[in-house]
């Protein structure tokens, strides 16, 4: 009997063990994916939240300037005549436009807003920031290629083929390669004073090399010490900034004139087609704007709808049919609300099209049933002997109920509205369809301008070719994440705080 | 089944002056209340004098709470409940569709079992009563109110210098008897209490019972209770219910030494309930 009941036992205490783990195992593994997810997000992200300039030197030409006009003026001209003077041996037009595509097109913005502050620096010399364009600023991230700068070990001879526009590089010694002497390989550049050479090949124990920069003709030998050698992991043709501008960016970087910034912009502009410009504003205002749409909508109506179902209306068919209608439509899924929407509210209704106003109203009918269904077991909670005490002294039920149960529900209700309204600030696909998914690169002003919301700027993003909204997305769904992190830490601060026991 | 009660003496020689007088505060005839199909009174008919006490005792299930939220019309907020026959307060009928339930309930308070302070002040609790009925014109009033009311309670001493400190942070004798406070606060003329002590301890229990004993100079009291010496210390008149039927009602001493029915000494005498 005994042995049985042991066995009994021992087998129960496994079980549990058992249970235990698995519970442990897969708690871990989410744990471990979600890790996973966000230090990948932040990762790629915060490239983002930083902006690189270069500081030149600008003559502000008065007469590019209109003083009567001044945000009018060319300063785009000015910028790019400074940028291309820092740089006298460049001449070939082609190397002309590589070079002050280094620059952003919104980099003259810096100026611009200098001299309209203070017109005084008209005619004067200023150092000015200057923002870089997407490729330039991923490339002194290190996110488009690895570089890598070693000293010149021996002495190079740099001789000029005849006739040609190539060069041909030797060691100190003839006889063994000068690959192995100088610790070249092809597609290296060597960089010495006054110019650069990129290796293309190797012949009969020299090297072949092209011109990166054109370097000065009177250079024949060079010692170890005076040259680098500076080699990039991905090749030429695969990356959006070449040689020579890459020379030129390392430059600047050890002149110690480039500027890693912390990016204000990002949160003060809309959208943009450049990647650099291109800031959430926009975004998180016509997110904000729609929001606000749907709490003020869905709150009234869905605490209305919840009080008349839970304290007043009878208990028959019909208010059952309601109640189960009610768990139905917030398992709809969204998209379907965006077709309401569209055939409602834009078709019928003749609403603007990508507005907040009409982005609030869709979000309200979704957020509705979830609102409805959080006040309910809401009022639910609250225990029957307060709306007994209340009538016991000659309060009328609708006294009772709004004196006393729904106060008393309050922070139940708010907490499942907060996490109804977090569901909305998350929701993309209701929006596709009622246009919300435009560029839209102006803030929006009002509740019928044209407007996207963030989880929208998110899709639209991660849609684009460039390497630079990459980072872009990244930092949004940072964003995006911190907004609904909040107000999660919202929902529970006022589920902790209000919290009643009886 | 039970032998029909006759009620040709609905009170027994028990409480000479009310009877002289015939001040009978609540009066009910053929009463029955249903839950949906199960009948859970049967023709009950009492007659409750004013400025007394009475206690309705009687094993778990035999109508007698039913019965005393009849007497405040609270069975309405149950929707599958039924009542038909005569209940009258002061001559009124109190099922009748002119009658308003708020006035009723003001006039007629209820104490619960458990007690059930609202999670406010203790002051907004005793003076919630008075402001939705109207009863005080400015806040000294209201004021006063409050205190005559948690003294009448005996809780003003306990209470005078934390007016605006939650309710629920009192003692659950303190609450309870805050909750009479509340009850007193609006004029009630009769006070229906459902097992006030059951929560409490013996000397809540007491400070409680005493409470009631000078209650009863001016209210007329109903009190539901399980314990058959609380019954025998407080009232003055006790009814004994049985599956849903009155057995018999009369002067408490009387009940307690020489019961006219069986049941009644059976059950008092602790054979079954």
């Amino acid at each position: 009997m005994t042995e049985v009941r042991n066995e009994l036992v021992k087998k129960r205490y496994a079980a549990e063990r058992r249970f235990k783990f698995y519970g442990a195992a897969a708690l871990t593994l989410t744990a471990l994916f979600l890790a996973a997810l966000l230090v990948d997000v932040i990762i790629k992200g915060i490239p983002a939240f930083h902006e690189t300039s270069v500081e030149i030197d600008v003559k502000v030409d008065p007469a590019d300037v209109d003083p009567a006009n001044l945000p009018g003026g060319n300063y785009d001209k000015m910028i790019k005549e400074a940028f291309r003077a820092e740089f006298p041996e460049v001449t070939g037009r082609a190397e002309k436009k590589a070079l002050t595509g280094l620059l952003s097109t919104g980099g003259a913005d810096s100026l611009r807003s200098m001299v309209t502050a203070d017109p005084s620096i008209i005619g004067k010399t200023v150092t000015v920031p200057v923002l870089l364009g997407d490729d330039a600023d991923l490339f002194l991230k290190g996110l488009l290629t690895e570089q890598k700068t070693v000293p010149g070990k021996a002495t190079l001879h740099i001789a000029r083929l005849e006739g040609e526009e190539g060069f041909v590089l030797t060691g100190d010694t003839t006889g063994e390669a000068a690959e192995k002497q100088l610790g070249l390989t092809p597609g290296d550049i060597v960089r010495f004073k006054g110019g650069a050479v990129r290796v293309t090949g190797v012949q009969n124990g020299y090297l072949k090399a092209d011109p990166v920069l054109p370097p000065d003709p009177s250079v024949s030998m060079l010692d170890a010490g005076q040259w680098d050698v500076v080699s990039f992991s991905v090749p030429e043709a695969n990356r959006r900034i070449n040689d020579n501008q890459a020379l030129w960016l390392d430059q600047l970087k050890s002149e110690g004139r480039v500027k890693n910034s912390f990016s204000w912009r990002f949160f003060e502009a809309g959208d943009s087609r450049e990647p650099e410009l291109a800031g959430i504003r926009g975004a998180l205002i016509g997110s904000l704007l729609t929001v606000l749409v749907a709490l003020s909508l869905a709150l009234p109506l869905g605490i209305a709808a919840a009080v008349y179902l839970e304290e007043f209306a009878p208990k028959n068919k019909w208010t059952d049919l309601i109640e189960v209608n009610i768990n139905n439509l917030a398992a709809v899924p969204s998209i379907i609300f965006g077709l309401l929407g569209l055939a409602v509210f834009l078709n019928f209704f003749g609403l603007p099209r990508s507005a907040p106003l009409v982005g609030g109203l869709v979000l309200a009918l979704l957020v509705l049933p979830t609102i409805i269904i959080a006040s309910r077991a809401a009022l639910k909670a609250v225990p029957p002997s307060i709306t007994e005490a209340a009538l016991g002294v000659g309060a009328s039920k609708q006294q009772a109920v709004f004196q006393h149960v729904l106060p008393l529900a309050l922070p139940g209700i708010m907490t499942g509205t907060i996490l109804g309204l977090a569901r909305a600030f998350g929701e993309t696909a209701p929006l596709l369809m009622i246009g919300m998914v435009a560029f839209i690169a102006d803030i929006p002003q009002g509740f019928t301008s044209a407007a996207t919301v963030l989880p929208v700027q998110v899709f639209l993003w991660s849609d684009l070719p460039e390497m630079a909204f990459k980072a872009k997305t990244a930092a949004a769904i940072i964003v995006l994440l911190v907004v609904l992190f909040a107000l999660n830490a919202v929902a529970i601060y006022l589920r902790k705080r209000f919290e009643r026991r009886w | 089944m039970n032998a029909p009660v006759h009620h040709q003496t609905l009170v027994t020689p028990a409480h000479p002056k009310a009877l002289a007088s015939g001040q009978f505060k609540v009066t009910a005839r053929d009463v029955d209340v249903y839950y949906g199909e199960k009948q859970a009174i049967k023709d009950l008919s009492i007659d409750i004098p004013d400025r007394s006490v009475s206690a309705f005792i009687g094993p778990s299930g035999c109508g007698k709470s039913t019965f005393l939220r009849c007497i405040n019309r609270m069975n309405d907020t149950i929707p599958t409940c039924r009542v038909t026959g005569d209940i009258k307060v002061d001559g009124n009928d109190i099922y009748d569709p002119n009658i308003d339930v708020v006035q009723l309930r003001a006039k007629v308070g209820m104490v619960f079992q458990k007690p059930n302070p609202f999670p406010k002040s203790i002051y907004e609790n005793v003076a919630y009563g008075p402001r939705i009925h109207g009863l005080a014109t400015n806040k000294t009033e209201l004021d006063e109110i409050v205190e005559k009311s948690l003294r009448k309670a005996g809780l003003w001493e306990e209470v005078k210098d934390r007016l605006q400190h939650p309710g629920t942070g009192l003692s659950g004798g303190q609450q309870q008897r805050l909750c009479i406070a509340r009850a007193i606060a609006v004029n009630p003329e009769v006070i229906l209490m459902d097992e006030p002590c059951s929560a409490l301890d013996p000397i809540a229990t007491a400070r409680i019972e005493e409470l009631i004993d000078e209650l009863r100079q001016n209210y007329c009291i109903v009190i539901v209770t399980h314990s058959m010496q609380q019954a025998a210390r407080v009232s003055q008149l006790t009814a004994f219910f049985h599956l849903g039927t009155l057995v018999e009602y009369g002067d408490t001493d009387e009940m307690f030494t020489a019961p006219q029915e069986k049941r009644t000494q059976d059950y008092i005498t602790g054979r079954f309930g």
